[in-house]
């Protein structure tokens, strides 16, 4: 797929995140925002995946876990505009008895989900499992994740990236959303990650860096991180990017990160986020 | 006379261990994940035949509940093994998150549970298990009564589709349940029969029962003794057939009150009939260093304590 193409794809994607949030007047539409570039060439690029028949094992594709739970508008974007689930259904997110539930979840069969998250830490120790179970049925495709800069706080974390090092799990390919920013403000002032480079190649990854909103970067990057699969070593991407990516008054800061556009604030957001491939 | 053949005596968690050999045999898509603690748990005989199918994740067991987890994906039937305080309260997060409401089909596999760990104090000895873990949607606790049993039931949670917990220990006990003996999670074995009073107990209680339904008997009490292995899903049906017959009821276990075998059965009671119920349980106690039947002896979930409740609540029933 051409960048352009991607590029208006993740036009889509952020009109949907916007809409959905202001919908019910909640979720999280900062991260959501800044993660649109990365998933829209995930999914729409680089992993071999069967959006029209879902099933859990699935063996012989790579699969993608999203430890950051809260960020689900942008994940269920995607998933929907990849062919998962009717795109109407984005208009049920948090709604009672919805498939797309506030944190993603397995319980109601949405297409595309194979593991619960919002408790953060958890999405790599899983991703790790599955990648074993890969490695047992001699399935050689990739296993992918995505989390949070301040989910790195958690102590799983960790017991995850000494056990992938330790044990060769070189089908695993993690990123980290860069942003910088995480509830109770700047990351940095929160509680420093310190040189989180330094720290993953001290454990024993493979580290990449990229700017999370270049699509030809991410495409490349990714690229480079599946040519050192089964290699002996799992791979790390920290991605740069601007929590709200895409909407003005929503780039720069923390305050985005749990709270949705109200009519207004919605109608200048719109404004901003061509609508490419139909609203939902 | 109430006759038992005895089968030897063995651990709990040997049972374990020899089902999960067997099923590294007999069924391919069986895995194995370890915390540090192969041996304390008898993984030994899977890891020296199965190498490939063992995981060892070191001393990490949020990991290992996550990884576990995403080994499902794919068609695997993961068991973990470490004891019961850091298979429950340590990583009840991601139990609850990637295991029971993700309702993976993991087996969390649970040694040294209980006042019986013995010596290593209150710091390993969990009583709390149970409760947390039948609170969770999705996941089915099996508390089996002897070393037969839990390898009988190791083997067959394999069977079952959806996270189990499975609880046992690590002192010798006498092995009463038959080799042969069929294990299906959810019904209840009636062990013995009687018309006065049910005793309804698991894991090591069982064995315990035993003893005091002798002493009972000689009292001239009938006792009708239920080995309620699976607490979740309870087998509500053989319970209420029995309080029916005897009209009153002792739970005995190796667990706090609160949140144990004798609650799931209070909350049947309540529902469907009121008998009288003696609670043979910890009390809303840590326990502490010691020989595991000096424990049991202590805290009051001893042959004595479950004969005493039998008569305090035959007496209820009749006053």
């Amino acid at each position: 797929m051409n960048t352009q193409e991607l590029k208006n794809i993740a036009s889509q994607v952020r009109r949907d995140i916007v809409r959905m949030v202001s919908a019910v007047n909640s979720g999280h539409p900062g991260g959501s925002l800044g993660c649109t570039d990365f998933l829209t060439v995930l999914y729409f690029d680089i992993m071999k995946h069967n959006s029209t028949n879902f099933n859990m094992d699935g063996v012989n594709e790579d699969l993608f876990f999203l430890s950051n739970g809260h960020i689900s508008p942008v994940w269920y974007s995607v998933l929907a505009r990849s062919g998962y689930f009717p795109i109407a259904d984005l208009g049920t997110f948090r709604k009672l008895g919805s498939k797309l539930q506030g944190h993603p979840s397995t319980d109601k069969k949405l297409p595309g989900i194979r593991m619960a998250s919002g408790s953060l830490g958890q999405g790599l120790s899983c991703a790790i499992g599955a990648a074993e179970t890969k490695k047992l049925n001699n399935d050689n495709s990739i296993v992918y994740t995505l989390h949070g800069d301040g989910e790195l706080q958690e102590g799983q974390i960790w017991e995850a990236a000494i056990y992938a090092a330790a044990k060769k799990v070189d089908n695993l390919i993690a990123t980290i959303d860069y942003n910088g920013r995480q509830i109770d403000g700047d990351v940095e002032d929160v509680m420093s990650l310190g040189n989180l480079r330094s720290k993953w190649e001290a454990f024993g990854w493979n580290v990449f860096e990229m700017d999370g909103h270049n699509i030809e970067e991410i495409r490349t990057t990714l690229k480079q991180a599946k040519e050192l699969t089964g290699k002996g070593k799992p791979s790390i991407i920290i991605m740069r990017t601007e929590m709200g990516k895409g909407v003005d008054f929503m780039e720069g800061s923390h305050k985005w990160h749990g709270v949705a556009p109200n009519a207004e604030q919605l109608t200048i957001a719109l404004g901003q986020l061509e609508e490419t491939l139909g609203d939902y | 006379m109430i006759e038992f053949e005895i089968f030897g005596n063995k651990d709990t968690r040997s049972g374990f261990g020899e089902g999960l050999h067997e099923l590294g045999k007999n069924n391919p898509n069986v895995v194995a994940l370890c915390a540090d603690l192969t041996g304390s748990l008898k993984m030994d005989a899977f890891l020296k035949d199965f190498p490939e199918r063992f995981f060892q994740v070191g001393i990490a067991e949020a990991n290992m509940i996550g990884m576990a987890a995403g080994m499902t994906i794919g068609g695997k039937i993961p068991y973990t093994g470490t004891f019961a305080n850091f298979s429950t309260g340590r990583v009840y997060d991601q139990i609850r998150q990637a295991v029971a409401y993700s309702n993976k089909n993991v087996k969390i596999c649970a040694s040294h549970a209980g006042l019986t760990l013995g010596e290593d104090g209150a710091t390993h000895q969990i009583l709390e298990d149970i409760g947390m873990m039948k609170m969770l949607p999705n996941m089915a606790v099996v508390v089996p009564a002897d070393f037969n049993q839990t390898k009988q039931a190791t083997i067959a949670i394999a069977d079952y589709e959806g996270p189990v917990y499975l609880r046992f220990g690590r002192p010798v006990m006498p092995i009463f349940i038959k080799p042969d003996a069929k294990f299906t999670l959810g019904k209840a074995d009636v062990l013995i029969e009687g018309s006065d009073v049910t005793i309804v107990a698991c894991g090591h209680l069982v064995w315990k029962s035993i003893e005091a339904a002798r002493i009972l008997e000689e009292k001239g009490v009938n006792v009708e003794l239920i080995n309620m292995h699976t607490i979740k899903p309870l087998d509500t049906e053989a319970l209420l057939k029995s309080l029916a017959k005897t009209k009153c009821v002792v739970t005995a276990e190796e667990h706090m009150i609160a949140g144990g075998l004798g609650e799931s059965v209070a909350q049947v009671i309540t529902r469907n009939l009121l008998v009288p119920q003696e609670f043979v349980a910890v009390n809303d106690s840590f326990g502490e260093s010691g020989t595991p039947m000096e424990l049991m002896t202590k805290y009051h979930i001893d042959t004595p304590d479950i004969v005493e409740a039998a008569l305090r609540v035959i007496q209820r029933k009749n006053a």
